[in-house]
């Protein structure tokens, strides 16, 4: 059942980045800041925490639940360790990701040609 | 004169089919979601790990595949085809660093690829950190009251 959630939720999401990009002037770039902000935001009153419960992976793959991590580590190190909390917790749960996006890159960017 | 050859090219240039794109993206994302879930599920059942850890090898495995399908060359195709279904999920994020490591790589090491790389996904970084900070900064603020 979680599997069809999922397909429901990151499809909706999909979905609607590309009819905002079709029917907007805005770039792929754009759309993805739009979509992190968005993810933020949903964090900050325990919304988009339901809505993993609810579709699973679907909601974990989307760029959304990357902004949800940030806030969700930034309120998470203001519990624990007060206000520099805010600072230091901020990139905790999205740091595998960052890094493995950069370290990944860096090493086949230098094994591959680039294909035009 | 003018008015009537931008008439001319609206009415000769190609319409994106809005319906078809959305239903290819929403296929698509779905598709990315459900390889997620499998992804956590076989993780949690294999290596035998929380579903916390299994959701960070989950996203290093997603980023993993797209930065290599993208050094291989055939990634882009796919991005053009279901656009948003693939830019959305943490796949773009990667397609993005990687793609612009790539194209800057004969400038260099560090002029290069160290300058640039993130050309592209720091846009997502910058307002991802700054647009939580100001919200956790609000939800501080409530909890006080």
């Amino acid at each position: 059942m979680i599997y069809l959630n999922a397909f429901i939720f990151a499809g909706i999401v999909c979905a609607l980045a590309q009819v905002i990009l079709d029917t907007t002037k805005l770039t792929p770039g754009h759309i993805t800041v739009i979509f992190v902000v968005v993810g933020a935001f949903l964090d900050v009153f325990n919304i988009y925490d339901r809505l993993i419960l609810w579709a699973g992976g679907g909601a974990l793959v989307p760029i959304t639940s990357f902004g949800h991590n940030l806030t969700h580590g930034a309120i998470h190190g203001y519990n624990t360790e007060g206000v520099l909390g805010l600072l230091s917790g901020t990139l905790d749960l999205t740091a595998a990701g960052i890094s493995a996006a950069i370290i990944f890159a860096f090493f086949m960017s230098l094994v591959f040609e680039p294909k035009d | 004169m003018k008015q009537s050859y931008q008439e001319i090219v609206s009415k000769n240039s190609p319409k994106e089919n809005v319906f078809m794109n959305a239903v290819i993206a929403f296929i698509s994302g779905g598709l990315m979601g459900i390889l997620g879930q499998f992804l956590i599920d076989g993780y949690t059942v294999w290596l035998d790990i929380s579903t916390k850890e299994a959701t960070v090898c989950m996203l290093v495995t997603l980023i993993f595949l797209s930065c290599l399908f993208t050094s291989l060359g055939f990634f882009d195709k796919w991005v053009n085809f279901c656009k948003c279904g693939l830019i959305i999920p943490i796949t773009g994020f990667a397609h993005a660093t990687m793609s612009a490591a790539l194209e800057f790589r004969k400038e260099g090491l560090v002029t290069g690829i160290g300058m640039n790389m993130l050309k592209l996904s720091g846009a997502v970084i910058i307002f991802g950190v700054v647009s939580s900070f100001v919200f956790s900064l609000i939800r501080m603020v409530v909890g006080l009251i």
